[in-house]
Formats: structure tokens, sequence, C-alpha cells
């Protein structure tokens, strides 16, 4: 039992072993999760340690394989998994496997950077492409359009040209700066025009044309005026490119100029808007040729990106089956590194030196494992194992199964407890009646449990009670023959109360088994059971108080520290014995005697006048003597403070003088001292605590302690608090919910009866079960953390981490 | 059943709960949890017994008693015993 509530006890351990088998060695103590390296270089930094480039190349190891995973995961590759433990690689299959990831990588980065070279590609032909389709097509309208028509006119459309011009319209638009009948067809494409913002463009092109551009425009590119104006003379010009960035909107369009001056600017406004220009061949016959030439580019690119994808995907998937257990070979591999990095290599380099910390129950399996590891390396000498004394700290290690690790958790939450004290970690924590509640599941169901049985032992179900055993209390000895009761005085009275004084109306022996159940059905219920809780609360209170106070003594005894039980623990109890001991006794007491309701003392009264040693004589005592064992209870207490405040300072404070007495005189008696430095180094290392720093801590404890028992007595009083809540929203909802659907007299009664009992149980479940089990959970804990744990826990140890591959793959996920 | 005041419950359920927390825990089988069984007995026998005792104590001399509606003082007269 001793061991379930300490933590493991640890011990030092001196590993020799060669520097060959080191690999192995560690990765089996890296399996074996139970040894925690200690540091040996710690003022070497970082980048000075051994092993820092190892460490360096397997973190590059790690990154490009985030890049594959990423690679794999936008090309929507599986990654296998992989469950059996790999062999760590040894330093030789590192270089190889560096020498992949590189490779892989390489390989990827050309097949991405050569796929988005020949996506742009085919983006541009498809551009030209559509470019050249609409041309034609405007072309075309222009030329049917043209033959069409006589005589220009400024507003209507279509117009029509004479035919002979049609020839010469063409030949027209291949050749600058001609002037002439064009201006006909400047109408139709005034439109276009107003495009250009510019004053030049229209004016100019009521003259004559010359080049004209074409270009692609993305859409969205255009100021919203422009748009609009693209949008009314081209609706079906657009069409969607497929980039990188996912569809984007592309628009066609024409601009026709004269003059270098214009085009320049021209030139210049649609670079400003990341339009592309292509420079588009003036005769039919060339727009044909471009055009199939342009298709059969792009059937070609189009094959050739398939292609690229098929390799890459295969490259990928080849990747993918492996990159499970690459990343966890250099995961482990990290790991080694980095404990390498912590052990201290002989000038030889032959040998590796490593301190571990160990539990001792587990030295065998150490053991063994370094008899494996040395085995797989093919070294022939053993590693060796020495255990070394050593006054250090070691970390705390608490062994738990899934039963207690939640329970566990909670407590190194709070503080990782210092080695080997007591652990908290009990099984049964709560107190209060709740049901569930989140956290571990085995906590949920203890508080569970628990809870029903608080519910028993309150007679309280839904906020009614049972009548099983029945009631100690009855009504007809309360009437006339035996008592004062009529019948008139019924039919006066609308409340009646039961005296206990009156014979037979209580039957003697009080409810074997929790609460009454008339306290249910009476209306001065609360008077009674608020009583009853609140002593209840503090009494379980000071009996949880004492337990932690009784674990210091357990502490104290296994560390050896019995001069600490006379100094610490005994006035400590004592205190708390001769105050609320004493409240205790006193409740209990009163509740075993009888007496008459009048002259029944009320405790919190004696408790005020007690420590105020305020005693009149009309003020009536439980008990003869009683005054004389408070008064004495009282100076106890009050003595057992200057006790814990003053005698371990003045007893540390004598040791002090004593020993460096001894000192002195060691020092003059024999010069070449047999050995100076346990004589020197003992008092100064105690004197790292001055003498001043060990009174304000003492004073500090005195005044939370004192202080504090009386503080915390009262804050179990929350207990009464969370039962008085849940049970007045318990019989709310029954009273205000529940009876009145029952209570219904209309015909749609069965319906609403039915709806508001799903209100009820849901309202049952969200207040009562979810809202009232939390705030229990939360108070128990509180209530441990503080009230409990400040009589004995120090929680002020650092936690057992071990070289552990299990939990380094877990991480990884 | 008829108790004689306080005598019959305090014996039975002390002795309920003793057996629990006192004698149930040599009879724990040994293996890792032992530790945890008999911590878990232990508390348990401790907190219900503790619990339940002094439920039945706070009763056992009451100063006053309940106050109930008439109505209800009706119903208990003829059907309570």
């Amino acid at each position: 039992m001793s061991s379930l509530f300490r933590s493991e006890e640890m011990c030092l351990v001196q590993l020799f072993f060669q520097t060959e088998s080191a690999h192995n060695c560690i990765n089996e103590l890296g399996l074996l999760g139970l040894v925690q390296f200690k540091d040996l270089n710690p003022e070497v930094t970082a980048f000075q340690r051994r092993f820092v480039k190892e460490v360096k190349k397997c973190e590059e190891m790690e990154r490009i394989l985030r890049y594959l995973e990423k690679q794999m995961v936008k090309s929507n590759i599986e990654i296998a998994e992989t469950t059996e433990r790999e062999m760590v690689p040894c330093p030789r299959d590192v270089l190889e496997l560096e020498s992949t990831f590189e490779k892989l990588e390489q390989e990827l980065r050309e097949i991405n950077r050569n796929h988005d070279t020949l996506r742009q590609n085919l983006i541009e032909l498809m551009d030209i492409d559509s470019l050249l389709r609409m041309t034609e097509d405007f072309f075309e309208e222009a030329e049917t359009l043209l033959s069409c028509s006589e005589a220009p006119s400024e507003d209507s459309m279509p117009m029509t040209i004479s035919s002979p011009r049609t020839t010469r319209r063409n030949s027209s638009f291949s050749m600058t700066g001609i002037s002439g009948p064009l201006h006909l067809g400047l109408h139709m494409f005034q439109a276009l025009l107003q495009v250009l913002s510019s004053k030049n463009g229209s004016q100019l092109l009521k003259k004559c044309f010359g080049d004209f551009f074409m270009g692609i425009l993305s859409f969205g590119m255009l100021p919203f005026r422009l748009q609009k104006r693209l949008k009314q003379c081209h609706h079906d010009i657009t069409f969607n490119t497929d980039t990188q960035r996912g569809p984007v909107k592309k628009d066609v369009f024409i601009i026709f100029v004269q003059g270098e001056h214009v085009r320049e600017k021209i030139r210049k406004v649609c670079e400003g808007f990341h339009a592309s220009l292509y420079c588009c061949p003036k005769t039919l016959f060339e727009r044909k040729e471009m055009s199939n030439s342009v298709m059969t580019r792009m059937e070609d690119l189009r094959i050739i990106l398939r292609r690229t994808e098929e390799y890459r995907s295969g490259v990928l998937k080849r990747a993918a089956e492996h990159l499970h257990e690459w990343g966890s070979k250099v995961k482990k591999m990290k790991a080694i590194y980095y404990t390498l990095n912590l052990c201290n290599i002989d000038i030889t380099q032959k040998l590796i030196v490593a301190e571990i910390w160990c539990p001792v129950a587990d030295l065998a399996s150490v053991q063994y494992a370094l008899v494996n590891g040395s085995e797989q390396s093919g070294s022939t000498v053993t590693p060796v194992l020495n255990r070394i004394q050593t006054k250090q700290t070691p970390p705390t290690f608490n062994r738990t199964n899934s039963f207690t690790e939640g329970f566990q958790a909670i407590i190194d939450a709070y503080g990782v407890g210092t080695y080997q004290e007591i652990n908290p970690a009990s099984p049964k924590q709560s107190l209060v009646l709740m049901d569930v509640l989140l956290g571990g599941r085995y906590i949920i169901l203890l508080m569970g449990l628990f809870s029903i049985y608080t519910g028993l032992i309150y007679n309280d179900c839904f906020s009614k009670s049972f009548n099983i055993f029945g009631s100690s209390w009855s009504v007809r000895p309360m009437f006339h023959p035996r008592g004062p009761w009529q019948n008139k005085t019924l039919h006066e009275n609308h409340h009646l109360q039961l005296d206990p004084i009156v014979p037979g109306v209580f039957s003697g022996h009080p409810h074997v088994f929790g609460i009454d159940p008339i306290w249910n059905i009476a209306s001065n219920k609360l008077s009674f059971l608020n009583s009853f809780k609140m002593k209840m609360s503090v009494i379980l209170g000071i009996t949880h108080m004492l337990f932690g106070l009784t674990l210091s003594l357990v502490n104290f005894v296994h560390f050896r520290k019995f001069q600490e039980i006379f100094l610490q623990f005994l006035p400590q109890l004592i205190f708390m014995l001769s105050l609320f001991g004493y409240l205790t006794f006193l409740v209990l007491y009163k509740w075993s005697i009888s007496l008459s309701s009048e002259s029944a003392p009320s405790i919190l009264l004696l408790f005020i006048n007690m420590m105020l040693f305020d005693y009149h004589p009309e003020h009536t005592m439980l008990y003869p003597g009683q005054k004389a064992v408070q008064i004495f209870m009282v100076v106890t207490a009050m003595f057992m403070v200057p006790v814990l405040l003053l005698v371990k300072p003045l007893l540390v404070y004598r040791n002090r003088m004593k020993s460096r007495q001894q000192v002195f005189s060691n020092h003059l008696n024999d010069e070449p001292a047999a050995d100076p430095h346990s004589s020197f180094s003992q008092p100064q290392k105690e004197e790292l605590v001055s003498m001043g720093d060990v009174c304000v801590y003492q004073g500090i404890h005195t005044i939370e302690f004192c202080l504090g028992c009386i503080s915390n007595t009262a804050s179990y009083l929350r207990l009464w608090a969370l039962s008085l809540a849940h049970a007045e929203l318990s019989e709310v909802l029954w009273r205000m919910v529940l009876q009145p659907g029952l209570k219904l007299s209309s015909s749609a009664g069965s319906l609403m009866l039915a709806l508001l009992f799903a209100a009820f149980a849901v309202l049952t479940v969200a207040i009562l079960l979810v809202m009232e089990g939390l705030s229990a959970f939360l108070h128990a804990l509180r209530l441990h953390w503080v009230e409990f744990q400040n009589k004995f826990y120090e929680g002020s140890g650092y936690k057992f981490t071990p070289l552990s591959f299990d939990s380094l793959t877990k991480t990884q996920q | 059943m008829v108790s004689h005041s306080l005598a019959l419950p305090m014996i039975c359920f002390t002795t309920l709960w003793g057996l629990v927390g006192i004698v149930a825990p040599f009879f724990v089988p040994k293996g890792p949890n032992r530790g945890v069984i008999i911590t878990s007995l232990v508390l348990t026998a401790v907190c219900c017994y503790l619990f339940w005792l002094v439920a039945i104590l706070a009763q056992a001399n009451p100063l006053f008693g309940p106050q109930l509606k008439n109505e209800t003082i009706w119903y208990l007269r003829y059907y309570w015993e």
C-alpha cells in the first residue's frame, strides 16, 4: 500500500557502452520507455553539442518528409500506415536515407517546375486560340456588314458597304496609316472604342485605322466602368481559362489604332491592366494557319501534361508506401542523437558515458535491454551499469493504469509530487452528491455511484422521499387523549407542528437509513435539513483535514524527519483537535443526549463564547464541567501557536551555532584536516537558507495553518450550500413543471403532459446532471487541492519523462 | 421490525461497513491492483459509514418536530400507522 501512495523509488545509474553499440542500446532503451537521461553537459549550448550536425540532418529530412506529405495530400494519394516496429537505422543507413530523400525532393521539384511551365504554355496557346476564333467571327461579321451597306451613317447599324470595297478593306486592314472610306467601319467599332477612355482614340479613329491590337484581358482585372463597356459590345467572347488559382474569366478585345504615339499609349494602358497582347496576322489565310498550328501545339501540350502528371503521381505513390516508416525512423534517429548529446564521450572516442534515472524496480529490464542492444550491434563488450548514490532529487514517477490515470492527471495539474511524498491520487474523491460529469470515466462512475448513495441517505429522489422503513414520527399521539390537539385545532390552524416531547409522537428510534420521509412533506423541512447538512459538512471537513494532517505524519516518518514530527505535526494536530475536534465533539454530544428544546444551547453560541471566554451563569451548558474543559482547550490551542512559530527557528539557530563552533575548533586543532571538503561544505550547504528566511518561512507557515484552520473548516460548508441548491432546483422542477402537467384536466392534457415531461427531462439533464455535476466536481477538486493538500502536499517535484518511442509516435499522430 | 432505539441499526451498519473496510482487504487477491482495490474499499467504507452515522445521529434526539399542513395531518392520522 505504501508504494501505491508514493512515487516510485528511483535510482541514478551510470551507463558505459561502446560507441558502435550506442545507437542500438539507446534504441532498446527508447523502446522500453523507462529511463530518463540526465544532461551531463548542461553548460554546453545547443549549437556546441557534439551531434548537432546529425540532429540538423534529421530535421532537414523531416522537412523533406513534410514537403512530400503535402504534395501527396494535394494529389490525393493515400499514405500507408505501418504498424510494425522498424529497426532503427545505424549511421550508414542514415546517409542512405538522406540521399534518397534529397533525390526525391529534387525530382519532385523538377517535375513540378516542368509541370508549371507546360501549363503556362498551354494557357497561352488557349488564349491565342480563342482570340483567333473571336477575331474570325468579328471580321466575318464586319465583312458581311460592310458588303451590304452603301452609305455611311453616323447612328445606324448595321451598315452596308458595296462589295468592291471589301477587298480594299481587307488590304487596308493590313496597312498602316491609310485614310479613306474606312470610317464606314468606324461606327461599328464605335462601341469598342469607347472602351478606351482617352480622347485620342475616338477622334483618331474618325479618321482612319492602322494597326490593331488583339489582346486577352482578364475580366476581373478591369475597373468596373471599363467592364461595363466591354460587356456591352462583347457579350459572347468571354471564356474561362483554368489557371492554377482556379478558373479565371478572361475577355478578348481588339483595338484598332493609327499612329505610333497612340499605339504606345494603348500598349501601356493594356500592360497596366495585365492584358497579354498578341500580334495577329493580317490576312485570313495566315490567321487560319496560325489557328491550326495552335491547335496541334495544344494537343501536344495536353498529352505531355498528362504524361507528366502520371509520372508525378507514380513517384509520389512509391514514396507514399514508405513515408510513414521513414517518418518514424527519422524521429527515432533524432531522439537518439538528442540523447547522445546529453551523454559524455570520453577521450578515446570509444566509450560513451550516460547517467540515467530509472525506477529501482526496473533495473533488471534496463540491463536486459542494454545487453540486447549491444548484441544487435555485434559488439563484444556488454554495457556496464553502475548504480550511484546521490543526494540529488530524482524525478517523480507514478505508475498508473487506465483506472488511476485520470486521477493522477488531476493531481499533477496541481503540482507534480515531490519525490516520494504521499500521492493524494486516491481512487475515491467525491464527497458531495452529484451525478454525471466530464473527466475520466472512472471518476464519473464513482461520482455517480456515490451520489446515488447520497440520494438514498438524503431520501431525495426527484425531490420526493421513499417511505420504505416507515416514519419515526406519528401524528395520532398529538391528538386528544395523549396530546394537546383537538379536531377543532385542526380546523382552525393551517399548520401545526409536532412536538417530540409529547410521548409517542417521536417513536424514540430514528429512521434506520437516511432522513425520515416525513420531513419531505413538512413545511419546516429546511430548518431541520439545514442544521443537519451544515453540521455534516463541518464534521466531514474536519475529518478530511485530520486525514491530510495524518498523511504529513506519514511523510515525515518516511523521510526520517523525526524532528519535524514534534516541531510541526504535533503542534498542528493539537491546535486542530483542541478547537475543531472539540467542536465536532460538541455537535455529536448534543445529538446524542436528549434535551428539552427550551434549554438547549446553541452550538454556535457555545463556541463563540468559548473563544471569548464569556461565561455567564444564565448560559446553559451541555454537560457539567464544560467550562473548565473549554478553557483548557482554548489555552492549549493558543499555546501551540508560539510553539509552532518559534521552536523550529530556535533549534535551527542553535544547531548552526554549534556546528560553526565545531568547524572552528576543527580548523584550529588540525591544520591538514582529514577531509576539509565535508566539514566545510556541510555548514555552507545548510546556510544557503539564511536565518531570516527560516524565521519568515516558519511565520508564514504558522499563520497560514492557524487562520487556515478556521477558513478551511468554513470552506467545507460549500457541501451544504451545493446540496441545498440542488434540492431546491429539484423541487422547483417538480412543482413548477411536472406537477402542473399531472394536474391538467383538459382534453389535450395527455399531449400537454407529454410535452411538459419532455421539458422536465431536458431541464433535469441540463441543470441537475450536467451543470450541478460539473459544479460538484469543481468544488470537490477545490476542497482537495486547497483544504486537504495544504496539510501535507508539497508538490515541488519534476515529472519523470523517459525516452520512449511510444510516446514519440503518439505525439506524431 | 421493532428496533430498540438506536442500537440495532447501529450494530448492523457498523458491522456491514466494518466488513467492507476492515475484513475485505485481507481477501483481495495479490496482483498489481491490490493496493488500489484496498484503498477503494477502505475509503468507501469510511465515507459511506460516516455519512450514514451523521444522518442517523442527527435524528436520534430531535429538538423540534415537523410542521405539517392540516390536510396532511388529517391524512396521516388515518392512513399511517
